[in-house]
């Protein structure tokens, strides 16, 4: 769990998110720790909308994520396919 | 280091259902309270939860505590302590209306009453027929009642300190705790937290086994605490399995997927289930289908390169049915199994859930341990209630839902003692010269370590001896092999080496400080399930396969000083109601 690329020593926002993807849910531990290791490859409206994913209760995200109850949102649901990609 | 302090009157390690109930009652007494979290509260553990809250509050069919008494009592393989257990099923029902009165959105009959929903081990009339006595908010239990606390704990003033880890505890020379020494995660700064009153309630250790269903978070912080401040840990060789986990993962598969016809292979592509339960075949009890599978595994019919883990097949259920009745099992197993399962078998192998031991306490939730006069006496201002906890009403086997249920009551328990306690205590001890030593020998040791292993190479190693070593069934041979791996991953533990010295959301810098947790539950776990010759329970051994009352009807205790085993003896006298006597736990 601790590949430090030079970019993450740097970067403290993708810090800071690497822990906020410590969650309740063990099914999103491992969905979120797979993606966040891409996060550096995503557009500033992605990035954004990822912070705003992660401010989600757990239940919430996982159903968006497991596709039990889809998003609303058409940039949500994107971001939501390439989290699906992994 | 620079390190500031801060005061509290209590301060309370943990915000998952068991920290937030306490941290309520205590809070609206007019006490300061501080509630530490490695992750916002209501991301904790408990969110998990989804079957419900045990009480029997006879909405749907006739129940009284006494019959869940019973259960609870059974269900521990008589290794619960029953006056614990009295006073948790007769408390039941209070607790559920209290929380009902937080606002906690229960599934309702149409009369408006609470809806109950049946669950295995729930029964009538001592054993006799199944009981409807689970209370659940849709399939959503844990998030809701930690929302609900959440939100009357800001109503109530409580003090969060959001990702905040607790680092250790502070004793000074008459053994008394004085409070815990944390880090904030963000910045890396450490500070004093000093206190009249120390509750840890930091959840469980499913994370020392390779496979396991709890989330990353569970790291038995608390119980590392414990221990390397001298505390003993109980009954650690009892944890609860689920049979089916997807391996390398650990996502739970339910038990309805072999309700609708799937079954197990081997290597062979043979369902070894007919030869151990030629009846029941898959559907047999979760211990029975947990051992059959170790035992394929350890006589060398595991599938896979290593030969760890069986195949759960359905493929022949067709795709339809698996969609249909069985949703989310197709996402989980695309996601976690990368198998479409119907069209090929999901890799599956028994997987830790529940730890039944823990943190020594009495029923009022004070932390008690063998240390001047007797076997059970009170350290003084330190309190655990939750699954980090052994209170102990799970004894050797959790009962379903039961584990919520302690939560809310020995929760609220706690905070009346407390309350009563500091009545009697109005100032706090002096914090002794040395009260953050050991926190920051632990830091300095990152800091300036530049050779050595990295953390994820010796959590593996650790994960991987206790998944072979002391898992759902266990072997005399390689419990002794165990004993001596796990010591030998200690050492390495105490050597490892992380390159990012930074301050801010260090990651690797917590999972550092996590490790040194592990390695003490996964020691004490190791020990006490090699010593413990007998099978109750969650402790199952092959060369003793049977409960044996006359020697081991008894608590074990774990010292990680010394490594040394202790014992005391199960409390069979419940407070008010006769003993139930001893039988065999047959369903
Ligand atoms: C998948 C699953 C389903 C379950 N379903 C049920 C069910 O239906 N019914 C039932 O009764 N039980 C169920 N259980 C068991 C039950 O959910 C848990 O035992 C219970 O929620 C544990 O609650 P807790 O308050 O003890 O700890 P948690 O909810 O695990 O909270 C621990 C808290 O401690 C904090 N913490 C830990 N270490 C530190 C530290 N060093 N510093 C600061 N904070 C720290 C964490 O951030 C967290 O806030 C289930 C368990 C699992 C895994």
């Amino acid at each position: 769990m601790q590949n430090l690329a030079g970019s993450l020593l740097l970067n403290p926002d993708l810090r800071r998110l690497r822990w906020r993807c410590r969650r309740g849910l063990l099914e999103l531990d491992i969905v979120l720790g797979r993606f966040v290791e891409r996060y550096a490859g995503l557009d500033e409206r992605q990035k954004e909308l990822f912070d705003e994913l992660l401010d989600l209760p757990d239940t919430t995200l996982w159903d968006m994520i497991s596709g039990k109850t889809p998003a609303l949102q058409d940039d949500q649901r994107a971001l939501l396919a390439i989290i699906n990609a992994d | 280091m620079t390190i500031s302090k801060r005061t509290f009157d209590v301060v309370v390690v943990g915000a998952g259902g068991s920290g937030m109930r306490a941290a309520l009652a205590m809070s609206e007494a007019g006490l300061k309270v501080a509630v530490l979290s490695k992750v916002f509260p209501t991301r904790s553990h408990t969110v998990a939860a989804q079957g419900g809250i045990a009480a029997s509050l006879g909405n749907v069919t006739e129940d009284n505590w006494h019959w869940h008494m019973y259960d609870t009592v059974k269900g521990s393989d008589y290794l619960g302590d029953q006056d614990a257990i009295e006073f948790m099923c007769r408390a039941a029902p209070e607790v559920v209306y209290e929380l009902e009165h937080f606002g906690m959105p229960f599934d309702r009959l149409d009369n408006g009453k609470i809806y109950q929903r049946p669950f295995g081990g729930h029964m009538q009339d001592y054993g006799k027929n199944p009981v409807q006595r689970a209370c659940a908010a849709a399939d959503r239990t844990g998030h809701a009642l930690l929302h609900t606390l959440y939100q009357q704990n800001v109503k109530a003033n409580t003090n969060f300190f959001v990702e905040w880890m607790a680092l250790d505890l502070i004793r000074d020379e008459d053994g008394d705790v004085l409070g815990v020494t944390a880090m904030e995660i963000e910045t890396g700064e450490v500070m004093i937290l000093h206190a009249r009153a120390t509750l840890f309630a930091t959840g469980g250790a499913g994370r020392i086994f390779s496979a396991s269903t709890n989330a990353y978070i569970n790291t038995g912080d608390g119980l590392g605490m414990a221990a390397r401040a001298g505390i003993p840990l109980e009954d650690m060789e009892f944890f609860q399995f689920h049979p089916t986990g997807v391996y390398g993962a650990g996502v739970l598969i339910t038990e309805g997927v072999r309700g609708e016809g799937g079954y197990l292979v081997n290597r062979d592509g043979e369902r070894f289930m007919q030869r151990y339960a030629p009846n029941a075949k898959d559907l047999a009890s979760r211990d029975v289908v947990s051992r059959a599978m170790a035992t394929e595994i350890k006589e060398g019919r595991g599938c896979g390169p290593r030969g760890d883990h069986v195949l759960l097949k359905l493929d022949h259920l067709g795709d339809d049915v698996i969609r249909h009745r069985l949703p989310g099992i197709r996402e989980i197993s695309l996601k976690f199994a990368h198998v479409d399962p119907a069209q090929a078998p999901i890799p599956v192998v028994p997987t830790a859930h529940y730890m039944m031991g823990g943190i020594p306490t009495n029923y009022h939730g004070q932390v008690v341990a063998p240390y001047k006069t007797g076997p059970e006496e009170v350290v003084q201002g330190f309190y655990a209630v939750g699954e980090c906890a052994c209170v102990s009403v799970h004894g050797a086997n959790r009962l379903g839902c039961n584990s919520l249920l302690d939560l809310l009551v020995f929760g609220r328990e706690a905070a009346r003692q407390i309350i009563e306690d500091l009545a009697r205590n109005p100032h706090p001890k002096p914090l002794p010269p040395d009260a953050a030593e050991r926190p920051l020998a632990r830091l300095a040791r990152l800091d300036t370590q530049k050779e050595g292993e990295s953390v994820a190479e010796v959590g593996d190693a650790m994960r991987h001896v206790m998944q072979a070593h002391c898992g759902v069934f266990r072997f005399p041979d390689l419990l002794a092999e165990g004993v001596k791996q796990i010591g030998e991953v200690a050492v390495r533990a105490r050597n490892t080496v992380i390159k990012d010295k930074s301050r801010i959301f260090n990651t690797a810098r917590v999972e550092a400080l996590e490790l040194d947790n592990l390695i003490e539950v996964a020691q004490a776990t190791m020990h006490s399930a090699a010593a413990r010759e007998e099978s109750r329970g969650g402790h199952a051994r092959d060369d003793f396969p049977l409960r044996d009352d006359v020697k081991w009807l008894k608590h074990s205790l774990y010292f990680s000083a010394g490594e040394r085993l202790d014992y005391k003896p199960v409390r069979l006298k419940p407070l008010t109601v006769e003993s139930f006597p001893l039988k065999a736990r047959v369903y």
